[in-house]
Formats: structure tokens, sequence, C-alpha cells
């Protein structure tokens, strides 16, 4: 019986998992998401920020990473649009364009915010940290045309804004190295508030830079974005990811405290004593 | 289970997902347009994706092939229509057709060191690219040395060595300041590896392993919220955009 659950096939624990997320998902209970401090600096910044504020979003993450991010994303235009601020989108990733535009476009249309007017989406730039330096001396030589070919000096939204240094605040939704980037190249050369969202995995990565107060808010993964979605009020798919993340989570727990009592009850911990590097 | 099985249990999942399809059509669930066609394609390529979980199968190297094509041919497009186009095309070559503007000749410069990295792929022009390379690296290296060492070495150990008190703060931010004083100093003894970690030496090390294996657990643990976020946002879709179920 121990040695069978030993070598339990690994699709039932899938099985397990994804029944675990169905059911959780198709029952209807609600559990609370409190806000934390790091996710309340960002949203405290842009609370505090007076109507027409240009705020720079990043959108620096591809399909791979949407589950995460954009209801990150969303969230945070919710937030900016119904303040009345100016957002500038544009990504480093050329898979995040897509993403990006219908982001910005659909949350618009929500608030009746113009392109061109109230937000702008200048789009893909290849070169990461020399792109963030261009941006740093010039905005319109690193991007003479917004996504849809509009001349950028010529748009209503950038007035004002000549390069980083005019910016009120920029928040990076990275699902890679970026915001490491956007900290070395950007904040620390040109001086603007900043604020990051990340995926999970590289969130632990982060927090050290907040510490240092490089960065003045994170969200990190779907938790994140589910206590932006809380604060703004528009609790979305994020939120309703809560009840499955916890669900799985608490199976996870189970399952590690499973097979450890399996592993010590059918001995296998000698096993692992007995090989190479271990005192005899 | 043999390979038999297998063929069949794929041919199985097959029917019965264009089955689910077309009864979805039938009845009205899904209208006859391009958005509802792009539903089921992305239903077919998660179950195509997922089917790995189960085992390698001909469902899964489609999806997984396809991915990669289309992926590749969406950044070759996006790099044209946001790079290529507007920083070299409209500059350069237009104006020159066109005679509308003055060409900016300067544009040639960057460009010709582009291609002569494309050169590494010609044996006897490969020698091209040690321009370019030398190029980026330089620049590179002056750009990235001095903002590397400001932000991740002198802005990092700022926190580090803030005081422990200095009037007003609460209990829990000095006992976090003595924690990441003792966690620095204990990982890097840990990593010091002259000195022989015996004595006093040994138990700080010991002490930076235990601040590694939190670490370690806190990566591992923030790893796993990811993937079941992927997980749960595909599920939500199945259940909500395809089967309806989820509102």
């Amino acid at each position: 019986m121990l040695d069978k659950l030993v070598n339990i096939d690994r699709r039932i624990i899938f099985a397990l998992v994804a029944a675990a997320v169905v059911i959780s998902l198709l029952m209807s209970f609600s559990l609370p998401v409190p806000a934390t401090p790091p996710v309340m600096g960002i949203y405290d910044k842009i609370n505090d920020m007076p109507p027409g504020s240009h705020v720079l979003i990043a959108f620096d993450y591809d399909p791979a990473a949407k589950e995460e991010l954009q209801p990150m994303a969303i969230a945070l235009l919710h937030h900016c649009y119904s303040r009345d601020l100016t957002v500038i989108g544009l990504t480093l990733w050329p898979g995040g364009t897509g993403l990006a535009e219908q982001a910005l476009t659909s949350i618009a249309r929500q608030y009746n915010r113009k392109s061109g007017e109230d937000f702008v989406f200048l789009g893909y730039k290849p070169g990461v940290a020399s792109l963030i330096i261009n941006m740093g001396e010039n905005l319109y030589t690193a991007f003479p045309a917004d996504f849809y070919g509009n001349d950028t000096k010529t748009l209503p939204a950038l007035q004002g804004v000549e390069s980083l240094r005019d910016l009120d605040y920029v928040i990076d939704l990275a699902a890679g190295a970026s915001i490491e980037t956007w900290i070395a190249f950007g904040k620390e050369k040109y001086k603007f508030d900043m604020g990051a969202g990340c995926t999970a995995v590289i969130g632990p990565d982060l927090y050290p830079f907040l510490d240092s107060d490089q960065i003045n808010g994170l969200m990190a993964g779907l938790k994140g974005a589910a206590e932006y979605e809380v604060l703004v009020k528009y609790p979305a798919q994020a939120v309703e990811g809560m009840r499955p993340q916890s669900v799985t989570h608490a199976l996870i727990v189970v399952f590690v405290i499973f097979s450890n009592a399996v592993f010590f009850a059918s001995g296998g911990w000698r096993t692992v004593r007995r090989g190479p590097g271990a005192r005899r | 289970m043999n390979r038999s099985t297998d063929f069949w249990i794929l041919v199985g999942t097959l029917i019965a997902f264009t089955v689910i399809n077309t009864l979805f059509f039938a009845i009205g669930s899904f209208k006859i347009n391009w958005d509802s066609f792009g539903i089921v394609i992305a239903v077919g390529l998660t179950l195509a994706m997922y089917s790995f979980l189960y085992k390698d199968n001909p469902a899964f190297k489609i999806a997984e092939n396809l991915y990669v094509g289309v992926a590749l041919g969406y950044t070759v497009i996006i790099t044209w229509y946001n790079a290529l186009k507007p920083d070299i095309y409209d500059p350069l070559f237009v104006p020159i057709f066109t005679k509308a503007t003055e060409p900016e000749y300067l544009v040639i410069v960057p460009m010709i060191l582009g291609i002569f990295m494309l050169m590494r792929i010609s044996a006897r022009l490969s020698w091209l690219s040690r321009w370019s390379f030398a190029f980026v690296v330089g620049l590179g290296s002056g750009l990235t040395i001095p903002n590397y060492i400001h932000t991740f070495i002198l802005k990092q150990i700022e926190p580090s060595m803030r005081p422990l008190f200095y009037g007003g703060e609460s209990i829990y931010v000095s006992v976090n300041g003595i924690l990441v004083l003792v966690g620095v100093v204990t990982v890097l003894l840990y990593f010091f590896f002259s000195i022989e970690h015996k004595g006093p030496i040994g138990v700080a090390s010991k002490i930076g392993i235990y601040f590694l294996m939190v670490s370690f657990g806190a990566s591992f643990g923030y790893t796993v919220m990811g993937r079941m976020s992927l997980l749960i946002g595909r599920m939500i879709f199945l259940l909500r955009d395809w089967l309806g179920v989820l509102h």
C-alpha cells in the first residue's frame, strides 16, 4: 500500500488540482482579499495625483503572462481613467502590443477617453535599456510616431512631456527582468516615481527594491491584481481567481504533508541517508 | 496503456470536441462569426497544450509548433511596423524615392552595423560582425557598469545599514532591520570560502543556510502561486467563454 502511495501516478495529482480549481470556481463563496502595504503604495500614489497628471504604464509581458498581468493592467487603467489621469502606454516586448492596445482602448471606451487626447499608445520598440535612456533624453526621438502612426509631437496627450523626467509616475508590469532595467536606466537616472507589477515567479526578487525605496509599490501575481481590483472597487477575474487559488494552495499544503508522511512511513529516508555522502 | 489505446483516446477526444462545438453552434450558444471561431480555436489549443499532462501526443506537438511559428511571425510583423519601418524605411528610403523631405542619412550607420551582425551566417564575412559586437559590448559596458553598481549594490546596501532606532518607528521596523542585517551578514559568511566553516563562522554560515532556505521556500511558494494562476485563468476561460457555466 505504501509502495503504491510512494509511486503514485502524477496524473492523479493533476486531476485533483484541476478538480479543485473547477469546483471552487463553480461554487459560490467569497474570501476576503485585504490590501497589503506594497499594493496600497501604488493605489495611494495614483489617488493623490491631480487630474491631467501623466502616468506611463509599460506593458512588458506577452500572452504567456496574460492571466496574471492583464487583470493588473485593467484595474490600473480603471483607476487612472476614473481619476482623469493621462495614460501613456508602451511595451518593450513585441508580444505585448496586442494585449496592451486591447486593455488601453477597451477600458478607455468605458470612460469615453479618446486616443491621442486622454491616452496614447506608443507601441513597441526594441532596445530595452537603450530605449529607456533614449526616452529619458527625449521621448519624441524614441517614439516619433505612436502605435497608429500619428506624429507624437502633435498629440495633446503628450503636451508638457519632453522626456521621462516630466512623467508623474511610471508603472512597469513585467513578466521578465524589465523592472530592474527600468530602475537602473530610468528611475535612478531620470528621477521619477516608480511602481511595479510582476508575475508571482519574479515577485520575491523585487521586494528588496521596495525595501530600498527604489519602487514605492509592488503588485505580485494574481494576488496583487486581486488586491488592486478590490481597492478600485472593480472586482473581476483576479478576485474571482482568489477562491481556486486559496483552495489549490491548501490542497498543495496537504500534498506536501501527506507525501512527507508517506516518505517517512515507507522508510524512504533511510535510503536517502545511505546515499553518496551520507555518514556511515 | 499501449499505443492503440492512446490513439483511440486522442480520436475520441477530437470527436467529442467537434461534437460539442457543433452543438454550441447549432443551438445558438455560439453565433457564426470570427469571435466564436476564435474562442473554439483557443479552446482547442488550450486543451491540446494541457493534453501533455496525460502524455506527449500529436495534438500537443501541433499546438507547440504552431505557438512557436505564430509567435515568431507576430514578432517579425510587430518589429517591422514599430521599429524598422518608422526608424529606417520611412526616414531613409521613402524620401530618397519621393523627394518629399531630406533623407536622414545618419540612419545608415546603425543600419550597416545591424547588417554586419547578420553576417555571422557567412563563414567568409562573419568577421564583420565583430565590429558590431565591439560597439554593442563597449556601449553596453559603459552604460551598464556604473548604473548597475549604483542601483544594485550601493542603493541595496542602504536598507541593511539603517539605524535600528531613530525615534517614532514601531518595534516591528527595528526587528525587520535586525533580521535584514543578520540575514545579509550570515549569507555573505556562508559564501565566504577562504575561511574554514568551523566555530563561530560555522554557526553563522549555518544561520545563513536557514535564511537561504526561507528564501527558497518563499520563491517556491510564489512559483506555485504563479503556475496556479495560469491554470485558473485558463479554467475561467474554458468555463465562462466556452462552456458558459460561469458568469
